[in-house]
């Protein structure tokens, strides 16, 4: 018989209640009835299953009637629904939105098998922590490391398609054979590289990724053994189409289109390639070995290569990390800050969800009671109010987990483009599952406010007409809550104010050069046709003669690599007479320079002002002094206190004499340090030299606006090499704009929530103090009666909202000082103490404060004495 | 008078439903005799279980097909722990319905043809 109590538990109290002792005696009356053991064993069986479906279906009738009951009791108080649901709605969307980006980022294992085991390698140069490799370095370590299962090294690359149209520039990665079977992934058809395709003079061999494989073959499965024909940096190549990568490869950033073979020969090996870093590595650990264990490895290894190369190696070490951790300080802490500002819009729309269901359950006490009175039993009570609860959390969490799904794409720039995932954070399972459960979460925890009400004796005070609702204790534990609102809205406006004022310093930064007006583009210049200096200067003087016939243009030039463009390096060693120091250390962090070849009209076109000396010149050409146009940080290294102008140093195979010099250019972007610069006359470089820095940007700067201009540069340089593809073609100012993008996004984002924190805190006070005045009504009445002033009255509800204020403003600023502190690396010095910040946001705090008391001030000053006391 | 549109709501019945009413149809019964009832007119074919019953006999009182009664039959029968259902003139109406449902159901299947024992 026990037993069956104990399966009898399963049903609803409720039921078991009311109909318990009456099953109870219909299967101890089908028990006798069995005959045998045999029987008995029968009757149990059946009895256990048919328990467990009936039970479940007693279940569901009864959450089928709580649903319909909970729909019409919010049905009937819209107004609360509405605010309550969008009250969850805010809070599990900024945080499911928060924590997509958050944990697409920085939580989610990288999409490669054993991804733990995957590490980048970098080497440890003087100046710089993380480097990229040089080729015969990263020959040697390969070869003599043991903590490695494999290695495979690559570097960025690019292609010109030529087929139907204009020739195309695709982005895409140079590999050796052994990255793939490194990452471990395969492709979806075809197969990857192998070490014949990787040889130099091999037939030239492709892996499309999967959008490129979408975009120029459509699909196509049958696209292995195609043909692309297209132009890589020295030569004309055909490429043979081997295999198609899936969607989600994305490596080693997810602008890659395409995978090529290194097919690198002795040439890259030798010993003066030890100083060309420009090599980067990804290595499989071995089972059971630390990233830390196979860089000790790999240091001793590179300390051995020092002995053997102390010129060029000279201080050189290696850097493993895990693969995964290749995220910035910078965007962490972005991504950190997004999350903690997300947890205080929920942190906040739950309290202000818990103000409303708490006054909500003193409102409803009468019902419960009546209910109580009638015989609902508590179970069935507190049953269908968590139903209501949940069906609110749900209605909320439903809407925003649609508001984080439409408002991810926006949060896409907050995704550092270093790592090997896509560019937009998929929202999936595990980002869902947490949603849902905060939102169980939110619902259940403040749900059970009315809950806990419900005694176990009927609740006859409820049932007493003009029943006053509320005690001391209720109204300080919303009052606790209305001030943990404040405090969290402080900490966000004060976070947001910084964060603000940071960008505006960023954006503040002069790069030094003037961006507005000028419009950029990059071609390529295929070889062997531009490898001679005479064809090059040719299609620079017939594309630059027709720019500047153009009305509107004032000047332009072409260079290298523009400041803040996709490529920043180019650092080459500086020697300079006398200097026995630089001399000697070819590898010394203070003894580079950026490289750059421009043609005459480069820094007028970019606004650099050249504040001595003269430009590079039409005459500047090869047979004569090679000459340079140096930064201002340049000669503060080597000249500080002297005339640089006809002073020479040896930079690039060649003896360089300053001729000029320049505004220091922060080409490494607006948050980095950049190197000193050295332009070097585009005449002045051997046939087929250091082509890599052969001039292929074009500026213009020009009195109208610069993004009109592109169809009539289109067409030039259409005119003077139709082969010629175009790329980047944007505004300077939009590259800088860039610069500051993932900080704009981030201060959109948290303004956007600061201001939801500010509204949210508003209707808390509100709620508070109205519910606070509707509850105190007679009591004004009989104050007013007795010969209270009314302002008398509007100092009691005004203080009230003060006190509220100040209580939230002391901790909120002291936390908000906290917050800034842990996130001064954004701050981009802008002090966490900053007074204009704090100031604003103080007096927001109060504007808020004043909002929020308003309307309740209005009524209870309204309040007419006779009525009031008429309805006691 | 019973509004036909409430009628027709709960049709189809649940067989249970249909059969517990079919059982308080001419006396009040108690929820083990229900179960007797049932199964003696079904030759033993449906036995129902006390979960199937009580809670099919919840749904009804909700849906006011049955009521609890407080006049019980003779007192040599009675068990004072039991509660007693009778039939609602809703539960009366219900039922006629399902049954002309049911015979006009019948009436279908034999006009196509489907004669029981004819298989």
């Amino acid at each position: 018989m026990n037993v069956y109590d104990a399966l009898l538990r399963l049903y609803p109290a409720s039921f078991r209640n009311e109909y318990g002792t009456e099953m109870r005696a219909v299967f101890k009356r089908r028990r006798r009835e069995a005959a045998g053991p045999l029987m008995i064993a029968a009757v149990w069986v059946s009895t256990v299953g048919e328990v467990l479906g009936n039970a479940a279906l007693v279940h569901l009738d009864i959450l089928r009637q709580d649903l319909g009951y909970s729909g019409r009791v919010l049905r009937r108080s819209p107004g609360f629904a509405i605010t309550a649901i969008l009250m969850v709605a805010l809070g599990i969307g900024a945080t499911t939105a928060a924590f997509s980006v958050t944990d697409f980022v920085l939580i989610r294992p990288l999409p490669f098998p054993e991804p733990s085991r995957l590490v980048k390698i970098l080497e440890r140069t003087p100046g710089y922590p993380g480097m990229e490799l040089s080729a015969p370095n990263y020959r040697d370590w390969k070869a003599a490391t043991t903590s490695f299962e494999s290695m495979g090294m690559y570097h960025f690359d690019e292609i010109t398609l030529i087929g139907a149209g204009d020739p195309r520039r695709l982005n895409g990665t140079s590999v050796s054979a052994d990255l793939f079977p490194t990452l471990g992934v395969a492709p979806i058809i075809g197969r990857t590289f192998t070490i014949e395709d990787d040889r130099p003079g091999a037939p030239g061999t492709i892996i499309l990724s999967y959008r490129l494989w979408q975009t120029e073959f459509g699909g196509d499965p049958g696209v292995i053994g195609r043909q692309l024909t297209a132009k890589a940096d020295f030569d004309d190549a055909t490429f043979t189409v081997i295999g198609v990568m899936p969607r989600e490869f994305h490596f080693p950033k997810s602008n890659s289109l395409f995978w090529i073979t290194t097919r690198f020969s002795e040439r890259e090996y030798q010993a003066s390639e030890r100083t060309n870093n420009w090599l980067e590595a990804v290595g499989r650990l071995r089972r059971g070995i630390t990233p830390e264990q196979a860089e000790a490895d790999l240091q001793v290894i590179a300390a051995r290569l020092e002995k053997e190369y102390s010129r060029e190696n000279k201080d050189t070490g290696a850097l493993v990390f895990s693969l995964g951790q290749e995220v910035s300080q910078r965007s962490r802490l972005l991504l950190l800050a997004l999350s903690a500002a997300a947890g205080c819009v929920l942190l906040i729309a739950c309290a202000n969800l818990a103000n409303l269901l708490l006054a909500r359950a003193l409102s409803r006490r009468r019902e419960l009671a009546v209910r109580t009175a009638i015989g609902a039993g508590r179970e069935r009570l507190v049953r269908q109010l968590m139903t209501e609860n949940l069906l609110m959390a749900g209605a909320g969490g439903s809407l925003g987990i649609a508001l984080a799904v439409a408002s991810v794409p926006m949060l896409a720039r907050l995704v550092p483009a270093t790592l090997p995932i896509a560019e937009t954070p998929s929202v999936d399972l595990r980002v869902l599952l947490v949603a849902v459960g905060l939102t169980a979460l939110t619902g259940i925890a403040f749900g059970l406010a009315p809950v806990v009400r419900i005694g176990r004796r009927p609740d006859l005070d409820g049932l007493r007409e003009g029943a006053r609702a509320g005690g001391g204790q209720k109204e300080r534990l919303r009052s606790a809550l209305v001030v943990a609102e404040v405090i969290a809205s402080v900490v966000l406006l004060v976070s947001a104010g910084l964060l603000i004022r940071a960008l505006l310093t960023v954006q503040a930064i002069d790069p030094g050069f003037r961006a507005e007006g000028v419009l950029t583009l990059r071609t390529e210049l295929p070889m062997p046709e531009y490898g001679p200096v005479v064809a090059r200067e040719a299609y620079y003087s017939r594309v630059l003669q027709d720019v500047r016939a153009l009305p509107g243009v004032r000047a332009a030039g072409f260079i290298s690599f523009l400041p803040v463009s996709s490529f920043r390096g180019g650092i080459w060693p500086v020697s300079v007479k006398g200097d026995t120091d630089a001399g000697q250390d070819i590898r010394s962090a203070n003894n580079v320079a950026a490289i750059r070849f421009v043609t005459p009209g480069y820094f007028e076109a970019m606004g650099i002002p050249l504040t001595r000396g003269r430009d590079i010149a039409e005459g500047d050409t090869r047979g004569r002094q090679a000459v340079a146009v140096v930064s201002e940080s340049f000669v503060k290294r080597y000249w500080p206190s002297e005339d640089p102008i006809g002073r020479h140093f040896t930079f690039a195979y060649a003896d360089r004499e300053v001729v000029g010099v320049a505004r220091n250019v922060l080409f490494r972007g607006l948050e980095r340090i950049s190197e000193p610069q050295v332009y070097l006359s585009s005449k002045q470089v051997n046939d087929n030299a250091i082509a890599f820095y052969s001039p292929k940007a074009l500026a213009i700067r020009t009195s109208g606006s610069p993004a009109t201009l592109g169809p009539v540069i289109r067409d030039i340089i259409r005119r003077v090499d139709p082969k010629l593809p175009i790329t980047d073609m944007q505004t300077l100012t939009d590259m800088v704009d860039l610069e500051t993008a993932s900080r704009a996004v981030q201060v959109r984002v948290l303004s956007a929530f600061a201001a939801v924190a500010f509204v949210l805190a508003a209707i808390g006070i509100h709620g508070l103090l109205s519910f606070a005045v509707s509850q105190r009504v007679q009591e004004i009445g009989v104050r007013l009666a007795l010969g209270a002033q009314s302002s008398d009255i509007l100092s009691m509800i005004v203080w009230r909202g003060v006190l509220l204020a100040i209580g939230g403003i002391v901790p909120g600023v002291l936390l908000a000082y906290a917050a800034g502190r842990s996130m001064e690396a954004l701050l981009a010095g802008v002090r966490p103490t900053d007074a204009l910040t704090l100031a604003s946001a103080i007096a927001l705090t109060f504007v808020m404060t004043v909002l929020g008391t308003l309307a309740p001030t209005v009524r209870a000053l309204r309040i007419d004495p006779i009525t009031a006391l008429r309805a006691e | 008078m019973v509004d036909k549109h409430e009628i027709d709501e709960l049709l189809p019945l649940p067989p249970a439903t249909f059969h517990i009413l079919l059982a308080v149809a001419e006396e009040d019964r108690h929820g083990y005799a229900i179960i007797q009832d049932v199964a003696v007119r079904t030759d033993g074919e449906l036995k129902l279980s006390a979960g199937t019953l009580y809670r099919s006999i919840q749904r009804m009182l909700e849906q006011g097909l049955l009521v609890e009664t407080r006049e019980r039959p003779a007192p040599d029968e009675d068990d004072e722990r039991r509660r007693y259902y009778r039939i609602t003139p809703l539960g009366t109406a219900v039922a006629k319905a399902e049954a002309r449902r049911l015979t006009q159901l019948v009436r279908m299947a034999r006009a196509r043809g489907f004669v029981p024992g004819r298989a």
